[in-house]
């Protein structure tokens, strides 16, 4: 197996900690992996990525080719239409959020965002912010994107949970359910869309 | 058996405990911080003693590993590729001197400039210094030649250089570990005058350096670094350094490497090795990650031999780091594409983070400077750098550390009064206190605005060596007290803080405005810690 995910967004809306989690569950399956991110400059609320590589044969690359990404798992809407070009136009998903992070003066319209998503042939458009508002806490919305992108890791749903339930522990098992329920929530969402 | 999931930078650090370190000596630089981070965080490191404070700067880093060396142990030096310029004197002369205990020295080059000045490739270094250099494609390479790296030092008495770049510095993967070596005693140089590089014994020590050239190019033919792979095609010989293996490679995952490869990881180049694939192919493709250095050493002045492609043809871009699909057009080979990037895209640049010291200070340093025009601010490296960009674009120069402070002066030498200089606190502390010392001696009129966020702050928020002792060093350096100056940037102290800017800015002296105030981000982290103590 191997899947190819970029993962996008604003410096500070938790990718990496995305990309912490699959690379746990990768790793306890015993698959091998890749993963590179961006640090420095890039923290300052401006746009940052991940790539994610996870395979059963040792990966080379520690940067996914273009046109070769299996998924881009994305917490902003905007950063996740920077990386189409990664994309394959065979079969690859899009996973993103639709919750905007305005902090730059020429933001695009959301609507206009919007149809270029849904231009795609496979894509998986929520409201993280809302559900995780919902289950009780905002700063969950990554972990629910991450939710609504598990069908499409090829990993199993409890591998996922486990990698979550070792890389919270130490803040406590409030923090930890409230991450495995903002799991759930996304997973729901995105079952309905595959 | 157990793999540790780790970024090529904290491999690198494994590595080294693991080597028998004694003591790490860095200053924090993309994409090197996290090597020293490893160290100051790891239980194992705590427990075997092994000194990692931040230094100063790379000089003060790169001697004081060569003072534990000296005395015996294991010490690794850790920068970016601009690091190396600051240290380069020390850096130089430690390969004459050559070393007691093992010293590696650690460079982060940035290809593409994402967080840096420029992107020269630090291999020259290693030339310039004829030491041999270490170049790993991946994170179990960069933890095994860290390793060897501390034997190769030991076995010749000189310092070896070990060389990475940002996406293998930035990427994890899983590791396995070797068995860990203790530390050395401390034991005094055999040859007692090894060190004093007085011109009698330094011709010594270089010849010495000289007589070395040729071993250590037998040990890049012998270690195993550098592979060769035979191919049937000839038409076609490649040569892959480093990272560059892995992007070539990634190309022929289903189908076999058809052409004859000759995989690079340490230096001096081995030459035998690349004239036997030079012989057996019509033309050679030459993929580095970073400048062409290998390949310019190659094609020579002449190029008249075989065609070498390469960066230097056009066959790769100049500049710029290297991808799968960059190393895929070069060798002819379809390259998928995704989708067309939508036109309605913006850019995101980095900005200054909300409620960020830096924004009250400019914002002040902007109408102060208005009666005099533009033209005026000389700044530096750090966060602060970022005021250049809209909305505040109040500086005009960034180079290199501590060059505000000395462009302003010489920019005031030229008649460029009122010249301004912008430093944040530890960047001032890196290589800024020598320049004052020249402002304060030549009764320069310049203001020096120092930003005093009390951190590292770019890096990602790591002790800054100015804290608490700002003050006394500008009194120290003779910068008259009633022209030093400490504010709170702070927007409702707006007012007040441009009044204390304007009589500066006014005076035909040097005046040194502190404005304080913790960075947003170290406070946050501070607060957040506070708060978890309590709790427990």
């Amino acid at each position: 197996m191997k899947k190819d995910i970029i993962l996008s967004g604003v410096g500070g809306q938790g990718i990496l900690t995305i990309a912490a989690i699959i690379g746990n569950a990768a790793l306890r399956k015993g698959l091998f992996i890749k993963q590179s991110e961006v640090h420095g400059m890039s923290q300052r609320g401006g746009d940052v990525q991940a790539n994610l590589r996870i395979s059963s044969k040792p990966v080379l690359s520690d940067l996914i080719p273009e046109g070769k990404a299996d998924l881009i798992i994305s917490v902003e809407p905007m950063e996740a239409l920077r990386y189409v070009h990664m994309l394959d136009k065979e079969n690859g998903w899009l996973i993103t959020s639709t919750n905007p992070l305005k902090n730059i003066p020429d933001y695009p319209d959301m609507d206009d965002i919007l149809n270029e998503i849904k231009n795609l042939p496979r894509y998986v458009v929520l409201d993280a912010e809302k559900i995780a508002k919902d289950i009780g806490s905002a700063k969950a919305a990554n972990i629910v994107v991450l939710g609504a992108s598990a069908p499409f890791v090829d990993l199993e749903y409890d591998v996922l949970e486990d990698s979550i339930k070792e890389i919270f522990a130490r803040k406590g098992d409030d923090i930890v359910n409230m991450n495995l329920k903002a799991l759930k929530a996304g997973f729901e969402i995105a079952q309905k869309s595959k | 058996m157990n793999k540790l999931l780790l970024l090529g930078d904290e491999a690198i650090a494994q590595g080294a405990i693991d080597a028998g370190l004694s003591g790490v000596y860095a200053y924090p630089g993309t994409p090197s911080t996290e090597i020293t981070e490893y160290i100051q965080s790891s239980k194992e490191a705590k427990e075997k003693g092994i000194i990692s404070t931040w230094a100063t700067n790379e000089k003060t880093a790169l001697e004081g590993g060569l003072g534990m060396s000296y005395a015996g142990k294991k010490a690794m030096i850790c920068m970016k590729h601009v690091g190396l310029n600051v240290a380069a004197d020390a850096f130089m002369n430690a390969a004459i001197t050559g070393t007691n205990g093992g010293l590696v020295v650690v460079a982060a080059d940035d290809p593409s400039m994402h967080s840096s000045q420029n992107e020269q490739d630090s291999r020259f270094y290693g030339k310039f210094a004829m030491i041999p250099v270490l170049e790993p494609s991946n994170q179990q390479e960069a933890y095994d030649m860290t390793y060897f790296a501390f034997q190769l030092s030991e076995k010749y008495d000189v310092p070896v250089m070990l060389r990475v770049t940002t996406r293998l510095a930035h990427s994890r993967s899983g590791i396995v570990r070797k068995k860990a070596i203790p530390q050395n005693n401390m034991t005094l140089p055999h040859d007692s005058k090894q060190f004093i590089l007085l011109p009698s014994i330094a011709r010594k020590r270089y010849s010495g350096l000289l007589g070395k050239q040729a071993a250590f190019e037998t040990e890049s033919e012998s270690s195993g670094y550098n592979k060769y792979f035979p191919g049937e095609d000839k038409k076609l010989g490649i040569i892959a350094c480093g990272l560059a293996y892995n992007y070539l490679m990634e190309n022929f995952q289903e189908k076999k490497l058809p052409y004859p490869l000759l995989k690079i990881s340490q230096y001096p180049a081995p030459s035998e090795m690349i004239n036997n694939l030079y012989e057996e192919v019509d033309e050679l493709l030459i993929l580095e990650e970073g400048y062409p250095l290998l390949e310019e050493q190659i094609r020579g002045i002449l190029n008249k031999g075989k065609k070498i492609k390469g960066r230097l043809d056009g066959t790769i871009p100049r500049a710029g780091e290297l991808n799968p699909n960059i190393v895929a057009e070069a060798l002819g080979l379809p390259v998928p594409k995704g989708y067309d990037i939508p036109s309605i895209l913006k850019g995101r640049p980095p900005v200054l983070c909300d409620g960020c010291p830096h924004i009250d200070s400019f914002e002040a340093l902007n109408d102060a400077m208005k009666p005099y025009g533009p033209g005026r601010v000389f700044s530096d490296i750090g966060c602060y750098t970022l005021a250049a960009l809209k909305p505040l674009e109040a500086i005009n120069t960034c180079v290199d550390m501590g060059a505000s402070i000395t462009m302003a002066v010489g920019a005031a030498d030229a008649g460029l009064i009122p010249s301004v200089a912008v430093i944040g606190d530890s960047t001032f502390t890196h290589s800024g206190m020598t320049g004052l010392l020249d402002a304060v001696i030549k009764k320069s009129p310049v203001t020096v605005f120092i930003l005093d966020n009390s951190t590292v702050g770019m890096t990602g928020g790591q002790n800054s060596a100015a804290f608490g002792r700002l003050e006394g060093i500008v009194k120290g350096l003779g910068v008259e007290e009633e022209h030093i100056r400490i504010v709170k940037p702070l927007r409702r102290l707006h007012d007040e803080n441009l009044k204390v800017y304007e009589e500066e800015i006014a005076y035909k002296g040097v005046s040194v405005i502190i404005t304080r105030r913790e960075c947003v981000q170290t406070l946050a982290r501070r607060m957040k810690m506070k708060f978890a103590n309590k709790k427990k």
